[in-house]
């Protein structure tokens, strides 16, 4: 039987509660009566032989691109690029996507007798990894051969002279990626594609550039035009990176890139219930659900984070696709659209969201009021096709306690963004111009994102660049159940339960709203008609 | 316009009587000293004045006449009345001598004495006027004081006057109270004519107080005394080193000498039936000038319990805070649940102007025979002030108009019901004792942080009631005095006045309507003048505070100075040790060695209080044989797994907002040298303890040891010296009494997260405290033990941890330390 379609469910007085995600934690809540539930597909059927598909996928390459084994020869120079540790969400339970891909890429390169070989986590701006996140990524056959060795790297976009420039776009952009990438005889780039923001040539261009030409791409006036930045072709983030692409293509550089699809199946077993529709749970679902409830609220925070965080996704393999970097993304977004495309018609006065304990900036680490914000208005906001699910001036309401913490060791500059700029305001224009490069260029910020786990001193600004769009089309923005005082210096509303919120929500869109629910994760696109 | 008609009193037959005359005083700094002087140059125009003024520890006599008389808001009319003219007035008409009336002959140089032998009448006001000054202070004051005055001016006129001119009228001011120890009329006479007191030999009591002092002095320096003093001042700071202890201790004996003489003031005192020594040493100081006199006239004014101006200069004028003020903002702050009294018994009290318009006409009067005349200026007998109203009063307009508590709550004032006075004094003894047992036990727990100025305002609240408990031991006698103060000699005079004279200067108490007088005078002035919250609201402490942080955060050149462990990470050097002994083992050898470090705590604990280097000697000894290149690559791990996971946020930011400001900053901490190695860049330089190393591994043995307590202090000033700057420019940041002399030798002290002792030290000091808390979403662990997997560190870049070159490590060496 093939798996069923995503579904847009209408509210009648025969619904259950819906299920809402709250942190880490849930809430069941009544929505009016004519509100839409927008449900994720069900996970498609995963790939039979993956290893036999990524094989495949090496030596039949799509677009202008030799098979990889023709490309390798003794003495070449060979660099393999990976996706950090943002993706997927949750982390996929062993044995990872990338180390089944990397291994196949290293029995290639043996095989053409490379012995020159760099690993690099193309981290961008994001935090170093941990050797037991890299170990989970790679597997430990690949860690331990290349860690001891100083042949397993993290991309530095702030060390000059591991960097190189190659020049500027027509639009005046400043192409500068990882200088061992660029001067190797191959750039493998082994992606993940959870959404369809990933992959392209946004791999190469954003995950192993510097500041100075992340900058061109990361800032409002992109985030505003990309409607959404989830839709390539609507998407000045992609557009710019594009440019970028073709002129790292233009200097030489060989790219052969093999990116990857995952399903839907986000969450193991015990979590069944997260990916079915509520009305069609089983006593075991009920049982599950009330059971795990019941548990986390006599849980403390911290450690229900824990419990949340030790989750290990089923995500399996749907797609490889290797070669030339556009042929092979337009591949990757059939794939991704496949499993996550749901067609919603028209738009409604509300969205309502309930956010989860994960975003890709914090993983092993807790969702502070930057990332809830990012994650509902940048993310979540953003996952559609055609227009947003809710009309210009419309209100988003989303569940999350929005606890004011911070992972001090993770996000630095976030405590000081949330303290210092937040608290003047939260324009992001006006951020962008008064703050940005204070922070950027912040000496003690780049010394934690060179030598601890830190993002990148900037790396908050471009979070709250995410949201740019979403706070431009959006009337009200209001957070159920979170920290009142966190909540508001986002500058958005504070509600203590979902019933509050919509009678706030009236205020600005009138009687008798129109709502949307986005029912996720697991994550999907609504094409919005 | 004629100056009568500026002029109040210009035209009265007193200020013709006083015109061309030249008036000595002293005590002008005082409360009633300030008004007579503002009084006689505002409304006897003719006459001159001569203050005899003793000379401050900073100020000359002549600037504290400028500054502590002239620039008092009690001038404010006169200044305002005579526009450009008051400086060019108040030079003409205003000489300063510098005097003390506490040392014999005045402590005048040969200019004062020639002054001061021209002046036609000396009005003799200095007093110690403070109910529990130490007894021999009390005694050379008002008890030698207003002979040596007498004799003084005896001595000025056989030498410098011409032998035909009259000696200069002697007004001395007393109180009332002299003659308070009985039920009943209390005349205007002398002490030495009063049926009712037991009058000693004042000769005899003067020695016994000067004795008294050098008694309890010696006795001070007792052993066991010293030792219980030490001990007190142990508790007090803690282990904040030799020197600060010395000399907290030595300012402690030297309270407890006061304290003694306190004492015996008063238990003499109420031995020979007076409320307290202030009225016994007066009393004993009108004997002694009666015998000491000599042929000078001497007039003697004993005013009751003096508060604030009816009317002149302006209504509620005050001056100090003074008997019944601080009884009244007790009460209105709701400390004083009880206070004795006789509802129906009279409180016998005289606004200020009434007394000096008695003065001046005394002085005007001139004086009357040989014996010295006696006037007494007070209300109970003419128009009384019963106890019970002004209670009823003060509770009615407390309660109309509350004070407001650091929370912005209004207090509601306390009912009195007049217990006895032995019943409030057991009340309140018992309650401060209380509080004082459990000030000792809180203070001995290990907390820092709020929980710990919670602690500290534990002391507050038993100095609030220790001082209640004095108030009530003080002035309790006050509100129980039977005695009626005749006033008949007074009113004579003032009925011999004429109407204008009675108008100008009028001093009949009948005039005073109490009501009107303490809700519309008197207690407005008294909470304005106490500086108490009367508007709810937030609390007015946080812009102290910031102020403070604004003040630290300029842009001028400032040396900050940090300490590490509890000021910018919750963490110590032992958490390191385990942490970095821990990464390499197997995840049940991790657990053992960590909990035999925590069995070990208590013990390293009591080490490190005792001596901090010795602690660090002994400690670091651990690391013997541990291989130098491996734990230099892992205290990298250890500085984001540890280090930064229990940092405070707000102390690194305020360290980087130093550095914006272009400030120098210094770490001084007992860490070693690897560990702090990742903080580098932010601080211009560290100065930590470094280990030996031999064939690749520790030897265990410091080749350098930080500076701990004085140490740091100089360290801090000699720094701060090699940037140009001085002690002003300095910040200091520290948890812990041990670094009180690096505090308190900073311009701007912060303690931060304090610990209970350093809690209450801050809060006297009115030092900023800054509560710096860990980041709320970090990783919690119990154990401080590597948790991650070991991998090789090749991830990281070497030229992401190579020296910036824009710090130094450094570390003062052994001979230095």
């Amino acid at each position: 039987m093939s798996p069923r379609p995503g579904f847009v469910l209408e509210v009648d007085r025969s619904t259950p509660p819906t299920l809402f995600w709250h942190g880490e934690g849930f809430r069941l809540e009544r929505l009016p009566v004519g509100s839409r539930v927008i449900y994720p597909p069900e996970p498609v059927a995963p790939l039979a032989d993956p290893e036999a598909a990524i094989r495949q996928a090496l030596e039949h390459p799509v677009g202008d691109s030799a098979p990889l084994s023709a490309l390798l020869h003794p003495g070449s120079k060979l660099t393999i690029a990976f996706d950090d540790i943002s993706l997927p969400l949750p982390p996929m339970r062993p044995p990872d996507v990338r180390q089944r891909v990397i291994e196949a890429v290293l029995d290639t390169a043996a095989a053409a007798g490379v012995d020159d070989v760099v690993l690099i986590a193309a981290l961008a701006l994001h935090r170093r990894m941990t050797d037991d996140e890299l170990r989970h990524a790679l597997g430990s056959r690949v860690f331990d051969a290349f860690a001891p060795h100083g042949l397993l790297l993290q991309h530095d976009a702030e060390d000059p002279s591991g960097l190189v420039h190659l020049g500027m776009t027509e639009q005046g952009e400043d192409v500068e990626i990882n200088r061992r990438a660029a001067e190797s005889d191959v750039l493998v780039y082994v992606n993940i594609n959870l959404v369809a923001m990933d992959g392209g040539h946004k791999s190469v261009a954003t995950g192993l550039a510097s500041y100075k030409s992340i900058r061109h791409h990361h800032n409002v006036r992109t985030m505003q035009h990309s409607r959404s930045f989830m839709d390539r072709h609507n998407s000045e983030l992609h557009t710019s990176n594009w440019r970028m692409g073709q002129l790292i293509a233009k200097a030489g550089v060989k790219i052969f890139q093999i990116e990857t699809t995952l399903n839907l199946d986000t969450f193991p077993s015990q979590f069944g219930f997260l990916q079915k529709r509520e009305w069609e749970w089983s006593l075991k679902d009920r049982a599950a659900f009330h059971t795990t409830r019941a548990a986390l609220d006599r849980t403390p925070p911290a450690m229900a984070r824990q419990i949340f965080q030790s989750i290990r996704s089923p995500h399996a393999l749907t797609s490889v696709q290797a070669g030339e970097v556009e042929a092979v993304h337009d591949l990757t977004l059939a794939n991704v659209h496949r499993q996550q495309l749901v067609e919603v018609q028209g738009q409604a006065d509300i969205l309502t969201m309930g956010l989860p304990y994960i975003s890709p900036y914090n993983v092993n680490s807790i969702l502070n009021p930057i990332l809830v914000a990012c994650l509902g208005l940048g993310y979540f906001f953003n996952l559609y096709r055609g227009k947003p699910l809710v009309r210009e001036g419309g209100v988003c309401i989303m569940s999350h306690p929005t606890p004011w913490a911070f992972n001090p060791v993770h996000h630095p500059s976030y405590i000081d963004f949330f303290e210092q700029v937040l608290a003047e305001t939260t324009d992001p224009i006006e951020i962008e111009a008064k703050f940005e490069e204070s922070f950027a260029t912040d000496p003690w910020y780049i010394h934690l994102y060179r030598t601890s786990y830190a993002y990148h001193g900037v790396h908050p600004f471009y979070m709250w660049y995410w949201c740019a769009h979403a706070l431009q089309h959006l009337g009200q923005v209001i957070i159920v159940g979170g920290d009142r005082a966190a909540v508001r210096r986002l500058g958005f509303k504070p509600a203590s339960t979902l019933a509050d919120a919509l009678e706030m929500a009236e205020d600005v869109v009138g009687r008798d709203p129109t709502i949307t629910h986005v029912h996720n994760p697991p994550l999907f696109i609504s094409d919005v008609r | 316009m004629s100056v009568e008609a500026l002029v109040p009193g210009a035209g009265t037959m007193i200020a013709d009587s006083l015109a061309g005359k030249r008036i000595a005083i002293t005590g002008a700094t005082g409360f009633l000293g300030t008004a007579l002087v503002e009084r006689l140059l505002r409304t006897v125009p003719g006459c001159e004045l001569v203050l005899l003024v003793r000379p401050g520890r900073r100020l000359s006599a002549t600037e504290r006449t400028a500054r502590e008389i002239i620039r008092n808001d009690c001038f404010d009319r006169l200044r305002s009345e005579l526009g450009d003219a008051f400086p060019e007035q108040i030079a003409s008409r205003v000489a300063t001598i510098a005097g003390d009336v506490g040392s014999d002959g005045l402590g005048l140089d040969a200019e004062g004495r020639a002054r001061l032998a021209t002046c036609d009448i000396v009005v003799h006001s200095a007093a110690t006027v403070s109910f529990d000054a130490p007894l021999d202070g009390a005694v050379e004051v008002n008890l030698l004081g207003p002979s040596r005055v007498a004799q003084t001016l005896l001595d000025v006129a056989r030498e410098l006057r011409p032998s035909d001119a009259p000696l200069p009228h002697l007004v001395g001011v007393s109180t009332a109270y002299v003659n308070s120890g009985h039920h009943g009329d209390a005349a205007e006479e002398l002490v030495t004519e009063s049926r009712y007191l037991a009058l000693p030999d004042w000769k005899g009591e003067v020695a016994a107080a000067r004795r008294a002092r050098s008694d309890a002095d010696a006795e001070s320096r007792a052993p066991s005394r010293l030792a219980e003093l030490r001990k007190a001042a142990r508790h007090e700071l803690g282990a904040a080193g030799t020197a600060l202890l010395a000399e907290r201790t030595e300012k402690l004996r030297e309270e407890w000498v006061d304290d003694t003489l306190v004492e015996l003031g008063r238990s003499r005192a109420q031995a020979l039936g007076w409320p307290d020594a202030y009225a016994y040493t007066k009393s004993l100081g009108e004997m002694a000038l009666a015998e000491t006199r000599g042929a000078l006239p001497v007039s003697i004014v004993r005013p009751s319990i003096v508060e604030s101006a009816l009317a002149e200069p302006r209504p509620g004028w005050i001056r100090g805070f003074r008997m019944a003020e601080p009884v009244i903002i007790s009460y209105a702050r709701g400390l004083l649940k009880q206070f004795p009294g006789v509802p129906e018994g009279v409180v016998d009290v005289i606004p200020v102007d009434l007394v000096c318009a008695a003065i001046i006409a005394v002085c005007a009067h001139g004086p009357e025979g040989a014996e010295p005349t006696i006037y007494q200026i007070a209300s109970g007998v003419r128009n009384p002030l019963r106890y019970g109203t002004l209670v009823d009063l003060c509770e009615q307009w407390f309660t109309e108009r509350p004070l407001y508590d650091a929370k912005g709550q209004p207090i509601v004032v306390p009912t009195w019901s007049f217990p006895g006075r032995g019943k409030v004094q057991g009340e309140l003894r018992r309650a401060a004792k209380g509080l004082r047992a459990a000030e000792r036990i809180v203070s001995m727990l290990p907390v820092r942080g709020e929980l710990a100025e919670k602690v500290s305002a534990l002391e507050e609240k038993r100095v609030l009631a220790e001082r209640a408990l004095g108030y009530v031991e003080l002035y309790g006698a006050y509100s129980e005095t039977e005695a009626r103060f005749r006033i008949d000699r007074t009113l004579e005079l003032y009925e011999s006045l004429d109407e204008l004279d009675q108008k100008a200067f009028c001093f009949d108490p009948a005039i005073v309507d109490w009501e009107r007088y303490v809700t519309e005078v008197h207690l407005p002035s008294v909470v304005d003048h106490a500086r108490v919250r009367t508007s709810p609201g937030k609390r007015v402490s946080a812009s102290r505070e910031e102020r403070a942080r604004k003040a630290i955060l300029s842009s001028e050149p400032r040396c900050a100075v940090f300490d590490l462990e509890q000021t910018l990470i919750n963490s110590n050097v032992v958490e390191s040790y385990a942490w970095l002994a821990t990464r390499h083992l197997s995840p049940i050898r991790r657990a053992q060695l960590a909990l035999e470090l925590a069995a070990e705590g208590p013990r390293l604990l009591a080490v490190d209080r005792r001596d901090r280097s010795d602690f660090l000697r002994s400690f670091y000894r651990r690391y013997e044989g541990a291989p130098v290149e491996r734990i230099r690559s892992d205290a990298w791990e250890l500085f984001s797994d540890l280090i930064l996971t229990r940092s405070f946020p707000d102390g690194l930011q305020r360290v980087r907002e130093h550095r914006a400001l272009g400030h120098k900053t210094l770490l001084i901490t007992g860490a070693l040298d690897f560990v702090v190695a990742p903080l580098e860049p932010l601080f211009d330089e560290i100065v930590c303890a470094r280990l030996g190393e031999k064939d690749g591994k520790f030897t265990g043995e410091m080749v350098a040891t930080p500076p701990t307590g004085e140490a740091r202090a100089i360290l801090m000033e000699q720094w701060a010296a090699s940037f140009g700057l001085g002690r002003d420019s300095t910040v200091a940041y520290a948890d812990s009494t041990s670094d009180l002399p690096m505090l308190e030798a900073a311009g701007y002290p912060v303690a931060v997260n304090p610990e209970s002792k350093l809690a209450a030290v801050a809060r006297k000091r009115g030092w900023l405290v800054e509560q710096w808390a860990q980041a709320s979403g970090g990783p919690r662990r119990r154990l401080a033990v590597s948790t991650r997997t070991v991998g090789p560190r090749t991830t990281l870049s070497a030229s992401a941890i190579a020296p910036s070159g824009a710090s130094r490590v450094t570390s003062a060496r052994r001979g230095e330390a």
